[in-house]
């Protein structure tokens, strides 16, 4: 068994040469390895540890709690209420058919429900939650949350969503969210990135979005780790938000109501100011419509409902319509004479009827004529041909110029969608934008009111106001942000003679005080509260002088868009002001006959801060005043919150 | 050598065998077997049934074949080498007709407790028929054209059979193992320039002819090639794997952001975490310190099977010693290059640490053989 020899001298040798090399090799490549991972791994180590935060790490925005909305005295007008909604999960609900066909057992969906989740659920990746059911009730929640275990992947959750339980007493002042369009996000350039979050809601009218920045907060964020596919394995930190502000307003719930009510389905408007800082105490626009309905998501029949009807619901008539003022202008005209003494209180013009200025006529209200008038008696009847000639005698520009010291023509800072400036034309206007010399027939309209002259509802509380006060107050909606007082405007003594406002003041008081006034039957009989105001009634149409010979001017028998404009601005108590008011109702005939009723109506109801007693109105009138007010659809204030309630 | 030739009387026999196991070996082979268990675990984020457990059954299944082949004398594993090789590679041509396609390319056939990949028994043959070859070939024929042919010949066909599965990776390793033997037994270093020179003459046509008519390549195979070369050119497309574990490996920095704590690879941003990619699970949690610590281990495995070599004068246990060594090298080196963005990704596992019974089964198989070299190992005179 001996090994016989070979070249055992060579090989070994050889093999062993070899077998270094490679050795060799391999040492060398593995102090490469080496090399390499110490370079990735001590000299690169901040850079790659960075990349591998930003891989795991992601963050979640957590909306916050949108601001509530008051009314002056504590009454929630805008809430978050919770909203129970089913998610389902696919990847934890297996077929979601079946799923949802074991959900529709115990919650009533409808086909087309069921029919969106389906779609929305093929659209997300399996672990994101898909709504399948919003709004839902409590009693149905609590269903699904009971029978969970045979419902895998479908869970209940609570989120927030806007609630108006004035419902449509606010719809114009607070407006309504929404959730955000891509046309949000072209005209907002905000850069919030709540913006983003999938049906996120911002204001889109009124309050809700005029003072979005206030009620939106700050959004929390939640820093997740996720995997590569984006799934959250747990929640690393949380920082909270900061829920919205709460805003308060000036407004008065149960006023509001009432003036809604009041306005009826009448295509309407109507403005209360208090007259010590200039809160607005209501601004209804009627007819409203439900908020609620846009935060629920309106349907197509009902928003069609809104849009075309020519009463016009989704407009907030109060600062969004500009209306001809007609004889409630009258005080600026006056005004604007008395200021330049270009006539004596006492004179008295002839009215017959009618004026011929440069080859025209121009008519009187009252086709017979007033005969001699003098300044009080000019307002307290309304006489057209005295204003006339105060026109002539004072010129366009410095009626405007009058026009504009009472608000007229400006827009008013208000936090209400597209608020009109409304219109005081002079010379210079009307060259600009007519192409058109102006010419004494422009002033003559323009000093009742008529021609290019158009104001707002709320333009016009505000005039009454500095008539009432002879300062320069201006609106004010918001009394305070989060509890903090907002500053009002003590509104500075205006540059006009007081001696000829009181003047003034006097002939409104006329208007409904005396019996020639046109406004004597909306008197008001309290001791003490007595109203002022001023009739209007503005026409819409150019009466021709075929119709004038032919006697059709009976408003009742026009069709309705061609009838009349009743107008009313008030201030009240004459002696003592406390408030302003301006009523108009589209199309609704003489503000006599129309707004003046309305207007003391709401004056009362803002005067007593109740329903008026029958006492204050005219004994004759009692009995069916309180018909009507009876009639009233109006809303039950059971409990008298504290004022400047702050979040619970 | 025949088995005539061994002085049989200094052999070890029956249990005493145990005395002469190269132990070191053996432990080192646990310990990097340890690591695996580790991460599998990791991995799994903390739970041993998904892969640890399998894999420990498999580790033991292994060391018991490790035993077993170490105690069957050296001389019965030569004469056996060539039915071994023709075995394997009837088995690859077997499963171009009978195997299953699993993972995209492997093919294995299922032998019922296990799944078994011919090609991976191949590198062990084809090692083994080359050792036993340059052992009966009388030393100075070795670099003859026609002793050079028959090699070459053993070498190709059974990378032919593995490129058609496709297994690119395979057929490198292949050639790469089969070449290092034929080195180590002295074939002249002409021959070794030649294919070199060759080799660098096809890679250059491979890109020269790329958007030609003539182009080498499919289309996806030059994307993989630009994704190795830049992977920041599609980080999220082909080159997501290569950045993703750069970024776990530098994320480890020097010491590892812990046992489990890894988040890159727990939170799934890593591909094949627990095969291929494991290795930066490791770095990650471990940092470099863990990760030049598996290195050291995987190089102390072929620094003692190369001591074991240089000491046997048996040639064909030498031969077979390094080659196994070499291709064990190989094989992590090729891995760890991969996942540290030198080697474009190729599918090698990272021995003995990735999940697999196949691979694991079939090295520790080969370390069998290098313990009964080890233990048969000519003594005496």
């Amino acid at each position: 068994m001996k090994r016989p020899i070979r070249d055992t001298g060579e090989l070994p040798r050889r093999l062993t040469r070899r077998a270094l090399v490679l050795g060799g090799l391999q040492a060398g490549f593995a102090g490469v390895l080496a090399l390499r991972m110490r370079h990735l791994q001590v000299t690169q180590a901040d850079t790659f540890r960075l990349l591998a935060e930003e891989n795991r790490i992601n963050i979640r925005l957590i909306p916050p709690a949108r601001g509530l909305i008051y009314d002056r005295a504590g009454r929630i007008l805008a809430e978050n209420e919770q909203n129970y909604r089913i998610v389902l999960v696919r990847e934890d609900a297996g077929d979601p058919e079946k799923a949802l066909a074991r959900l529709t057992r115990l919650v009533p969906l409808d086909a087309g429900t069921v029919e969106r989740a389906l779609k929305e659920i093929q659209r997300h990746s399996p672990f994101i939650p898909v709504t399948v059911a919003d709004r839902l009730h409590w009693e149905d929640v609590a269903r699904v949350a009971v029978n969970a275990p045979i419902l895998p992947g479908i869970a209940p959750e609570v989120g927030l969503s806007r609630l108006y339980p004035m419902g449509q007493d606010f719809a114009h002042v607070v407006g309504y969210v929404g959730p955000v369009s891509d046309y949000d996000l072209s005209r907002l350039e905000d850069p919030d990135p709540l913006l983003q979050i999938p049906r996120f809601q911002i204001g889109k009218t009124g309050v809700e979005s005029k003072r979005e920045h206030r009620l939106r907060g700050k959004a929390g964020t939640r820093r997740i780790e996720v995997n590569a596919v984006g799934r959250v394995i747990r929640e690393l930190d949380r920082i909270d938000g900061q829920p919205g502000a709460d805003l308060q307003l000036t407004v008065d719930a149960g006023l509001q109501n009432f003036m809604q009510a009041r306005l009826g389905e009448e295509s309407a408007a109507a403005v209360v100011m208090d007259l010590e800082r200039g809160d607005l105490l209501g601004i209804a626009s009627a007819p409203s419509f439900d908020p609620n309905k846009f935060v629920r998501g309106i349907s197509v029949a009902d928003y069609k409902a809104l849009t075309e009807t020519p009463y016009r619901p989704l407009s907030n008539k109060a600062v969004q319509g500009a209306y001809p003022p007609g004889s409630t202008f009258k005080m600026i005209t006056a005004l604007a004479a008395l200021e330049d003494g270009l006539i004596d209180p006492e004179e008295t013009v002839y009215c017959p009827g009618h004026m011929e200025v440069g080859g025209r006529r121009f008519h009187c209200w009252r086709r017979g004529g007033h005969g001699h008038v003098n300044l009080l008696q000019s307002l307290e009847q309304s006489c057209d041909v005295y204003y006339y000639e105060l026109a002539q005698r004072v010129g366009i520009e410095k009626i405007t110029a009058m026009a504009r010291k009472f608000g007229l023509g400006e827009r008013h800072d208000v936090p209400l969608s597209a608020v009109v400036s409304g219109l005081t034309p002079n010379k210079a206007w009307k060259r600009e934008n007519r192409g058109a010399e102006w010419v004494v027939g422009d002033t003559l309209n323009a000093s009742i009111g008529q021609g290019y002259v158009l104001a707002s509802p709320l333009q016009l509380a505000v005039m009454s106001a500095r008539i009432a006060t002879g300062r320069a107050l201006t609106p004010r909606l918001v009394k305070s942000v989060d509890g903090i007082e907002q500053p009002h405007d003590p509104g500075a003594p205006l540059d006009v003679d007081p001696a000829n406002l009181a003047q003034i003041r006097a002939a409104m008081g006329a208007v409904v005080n005396n019996r020639r006034g046109t406004a004597f039957r909306a008197r008001v009989v309290a001791e003490g509260l007595e109203l002022a105001g001023k009739t209007g009634t503005s026409q819409v149409r150019n009466i021709t002088a075929a119709e004038r010979a032919a006697g059709v001017v009976n408003n009742e028998d026009l069709p309705w868009e061609r009838r009349d404009h009743a107008l009313f601005v008030a201030f009240a108590p004459l002696e003592a002001p406390r408030i302003a008011v301006s009523v108009v109702v589209e199309h609704g005939g003489g503000g006599s006959t129309v707004a003046a009723p309305i207007a003391r109506d709401i004056t009362l109801r803002a005067l007593y801060g109740d329903l008026p007693p029958m006492s204050a109105y005219p004994e004759r009138q009692r009995w069916q005043v309180e018909q009507d007010l009876r009639k009233l659809p109006l809303r039950r204030f059971d409990t008298a919150p504290s004022s400047g309630r702050s979040r619970a | 050598m025949s088995y005539l030739e061994y002085n049989l009387k200094t052999m070890p026999t029956g249990l005493r065998k145990m005395l002469y196991v190269n132990w070191a070996l053996v432990l080192l082979l646990c310990a990097v077997a340890g690591v695996g268990f580790l991460m599998l675990t990791s991995v799994a984020g903390g739970s041993m049934d998904r892969w640890a457990e399998p894999q420990m059954k498999r580790f033991a299944l292994g060391l018991a074949a490790m035993f077993f082949v170490g105690f069957v004398p050296i001389w019965f594993w030569r004469n056996t080498a060539a039915l071994a090789y023709a075995l394997s590679v009837g088995l690859l041509i077997a499963v171009e007709f009978f195997g299953t396609v699993g993972m995209g390319a492997q093919r294995w056939i299922d032998l019922g407790f296990m799944r078994l990949q011919p090609s991976e028994l191949t590198k062990i043959t084809l090692v083994m028929v080359l050792a036993a070859y340059y052992d009966w070939l009388d030393i100075r024929s070795v670099s003859r054209p026609q002793f050079v042919a028959v090699p070459l010949l053993l070498i190709l066909i059974p990378t032919f059979l593995v490129l058609k599965q496709p297994d690119l990776g395979t057929a490198l390793l292949l050639v790469a193992g089969g070449g290092i033997v034929m080195f180590l037994a002295g074939v002249h270093w002409l021959y070794f320039a030649v294919v070199i020179t060759m080799g660098g003459g096809l890679v250059a046509a491979v890109f020269l002819t790329r958007g030609t008519g003539w182009q080498l390549l499919k289309d996806y195979q030059y994307r993989r090639i630009d994704t190795f070369l830049d992977p920041g050119s599609d980080p999220l497309g082909a080159g997501y794997h290569i950045t993703q574990s750069k970024i776990a490996l530098g994320s480890g920095g020097w010491t590892g952001r812990g046992f489990m704590q890894g988040t890159q690879s727990r939170l799934n941003f890593l591909p094949e975490k627990h095969t291929d990619f494991i290795f930066t699970t490791l770095a990650e949690e471990f940092g470099f310190v863990g990760g030049i610590s598996l290195l050291s281990l995987y190089v102390l495995i072929v620094a003692f099977c190369v001591a074991s070599a240089l000491q046997n004068r048996d040639r064909f246990a030498s031969l077979l010693t390094l080659g196994i060594a070499a291709t064990f090298f190989l094989f992590f080196a090729l891995n760890m290059a991969m996942v540290m963005g030198l080697a474009p990704v190729v599918g090698v596992p990272l021995p003995l640490v990735s999940y697999g019974g196949s691979a694991m089964l079939v090295l520790m198989v080969a370390f069998g053989l290098v313990q009964s070299a080890h233990i048969h190992r000519p003594r005496g005179r």
